[in-house]
This record gives structure tokens, sequence and C-alpha cells, in this order.
């Protein structure tokens, strides 16, 4: 089996974002940037299947702009074989949505003949959980969403999903989509010997226009706002001013 | 020293340094005590003494991964997660 993981390069998580004075995206310049974790969940169990020997080979995608390189090679590091780097300059970068990136994991896993795309369940930066399902609905494979656990089932794959208050358990034949949740594993830590060894892997580039996949924006982002500052609270004196402030607010 | 646990002490050093990156108080703040704690140890000559301190620089590092690891971990559950039953414990 060879599994094909999409990574993305977003904004550090520890980061504190900011909004962009034209309201139009946040400010990226200058900015840590990693790998997106829900991504890197995905990452840690495509190596887990691999070391399980269920999975032989272990390929990790990016579309980003040079710096995806760096994105690709924690994920070397981590332990996939090679990896392809799809490029898209930095000023084309908020052209790519979801859609286009499913239209690309698509392409690339039928070309590659993969038997499994593994992609988080979504990045951390637009938040918009598509791209999993878009690509399953593209390639016309089953998908296994929010996968909270992943075993093998004779010829199938047994998939446990985070649902409201629960737990679902599937069974989805290969070839397949999976997204990882937060608790499907831990991710191992990219240590230094092995970024170094990662750099031997190799990376393979592409352009979006060679794989027949046109990045004209289908949505148009009309204003990023910052989340609501929250107001600050006052303090009381005794129990009787509380009770009067609470009866004030009607909570009581 | 040795030529051989000179290398891996450089090793450990190097690795620490890499780890220090994601380190919470800042690089810098990771750096200078690095630095320090390697320096304390610099007249270090015994072989037995050397492999214990590396031990101990090993210990550190897979600290510092579970540190880095447990708080993405509970970040990422605060921010997506927040609907979800207090644990007691907290």
């Amino acid at each position: 089996m060879r599994i094909l993981v999409g990574v993305k390069r977003v904004i550090d998580y520890a980061v504190k974002v900011r909004v962009r004075p034209d309201k139009k995206g946040v400010v990226t310049d200058g900015v840590k940037h990693s790998m997106n974790p829900f991504d890197e969940i995905a990452v840690e169990e495509a190596i887990r299947l691999k070391e399980k020997k269920i999975a032989k080979e272990v390929v990790a995608l990016s579309i980003g702009p040079t710096q995806a390189q760096e994105t690709l090679r924690t994920a070397l590091a981590m332990g996939a074989d090679s990896a392809i780097h799809v490029e898209v300059p930095a000023g084309e970068l908020e052209r790519v949505q979801p859609l286009h990136v499913s239209r690309i994991i698509s392409k690339l896993a039928t070309e590659g003949k993969f038997d499994l795309v593994m992609v988080g369940k979504q990045a951390i930066d637009d938040d918009c959980n598509q791209t999993a399902q878009m690509t399953a609905a593209m390639l016309d494979w089953p998908q296994a969403t929010f996968a909270s656990k992943v075993e093998k089932d004779g010829d199938y794959l047994k998939v446990t999903r985070e649902i409201d208050g629960g737990l679902e358990t599937i069974k989805v034949g290969v070839p397949a989509v999976i997204s990882a949740d937060l608790r499907l594993n831990e991710p191992r830590y990219a240590t230094l010997p092995n970024i170094m060894k990662a750099k031997k892997k190799p990376i393979k580039k592409m352009k979006a226009s060679e794989l027949g996949v046109d990045l004209t924006p289908t949505i148009e982002v009309i204003s990023v706002e910052d989340p609501p500052v929250r107001a600050a609270g006052i303090k009381v004196d005794d129990v009787d001013t509380l009770i009067a402030k609470l009866k004030e607010a009607g909570r009581v | 020293m040795s030529l051989a646990s000179r290398s891996k002490v450089i090793q450990a050093y190097k690795n620490l340094l890499h780890l220090g990156k994601n380190y919470p108080k800042g690089y810098d703040f990771f750096r200078q005590r690095l630095k320090s704690a390697f320096m304390k140890n610099k007249d270090v000559t015994d072989p037995a003494q050397i492999e214990q301190l590396l031990c101990k620089a090993e210990f550190v590092s897979k600290e510092l991964e579970a540190l880095y690891m447990l708080r993405k971990y509970r970040t990422l559950k605060k921010r997506y997660y927040e609907d979800a039953p207090p644990k007691s414990s907290t």
C-alpha cells in the first residue's frame, strides 16, 4: 500500500496572529511557520502504518511557496520516504483554496497509484475542514474523516471516528481518504539528526499547471476580523452587591 | 576528553540547541542556560562522569520533546474542543 499524505505550511500554533490592515488576510511576513499540527498527526499515522508493514511507502505532499520545502523536510525527518512539492509563488498562495488542493491531491493520487490519502482534518489557519471530503468525492473513494484510530481488518481498514458525543467505527475499503483528528496519535519530534538525514531524501518539484489544475479562486474573502475582545470584569465589595449585580444582569 | 566523547558532547549540544528554537521562553533564554549548563562541566575528564552527563543531556532532550508535544496538544484541545466536558483534575 502506498500512502500520500498532505501537509500544509501554516503560521505556528504558538504565534499570535495579527490581521492585515487591509482586512483581507493575516500578517504572514516574518512570522514563524510550521507544519499544520493535524497534518503532523496524519504523517505520524502514515509512518506508523509503514512501521506495522501495512504500508510500503509514504509520500508527503505540500502545496505552497519555496518555504513549503522546510515543512516537507520535517515530514521526511519524521519518516516519510519521499516528497512532492507543488510550487505556488508566495504572492499567489491566497488564491489556493481547498477545492484546488483536493484537485491537485486527487490528480497526484491517481497518477501515482496511491492506495491511501491521509490529511489532517483541518488546517489551523483557515479551519476549512474541506480538503479530505472533496478529495474523496473527486476520486470517488470512500472517506473516513476525523479518524481517532486506524486498524487493518483483512482487506479493509477499520477506522474509529470522532463524532458528536461519541465514537463511530466504520470499515472502509482501500483506496480511501482518511482525515486525522487530534487524538489519533502523538506525533514524534523531528530530531536534528533525522532532519540532516532527510536532506538526502528526494523532493519532486512540480507546478499546478503541469497537473492541469487551474488556480482561479472560487471564493472571495470579503473581510477578516479579529475576534471580539473580552470585556473587562468588575470587582464587587460584598455578597449583597454581587447578588444585586447578578439580578441586574438577569442571571439569578 | 577522548575524541569520541568530544563529538558526542558537541552532538548533544547541537541537538539541544535545535530543540531550544521552540522553547516557550524564547531561544535566547534557552541558549544562555544551555551554554552555562555545559560550561559548568567543562573541566570534567572522568569518562564515566562524561557518560553520565551525556545521559542527562539525552534525558533533557526527551523531556523537551514531551513538553512541546503536550503544549501543542493542550493548545489545540483548548482551541478546538472547548465543548468537551471539563476534567475534574484541572
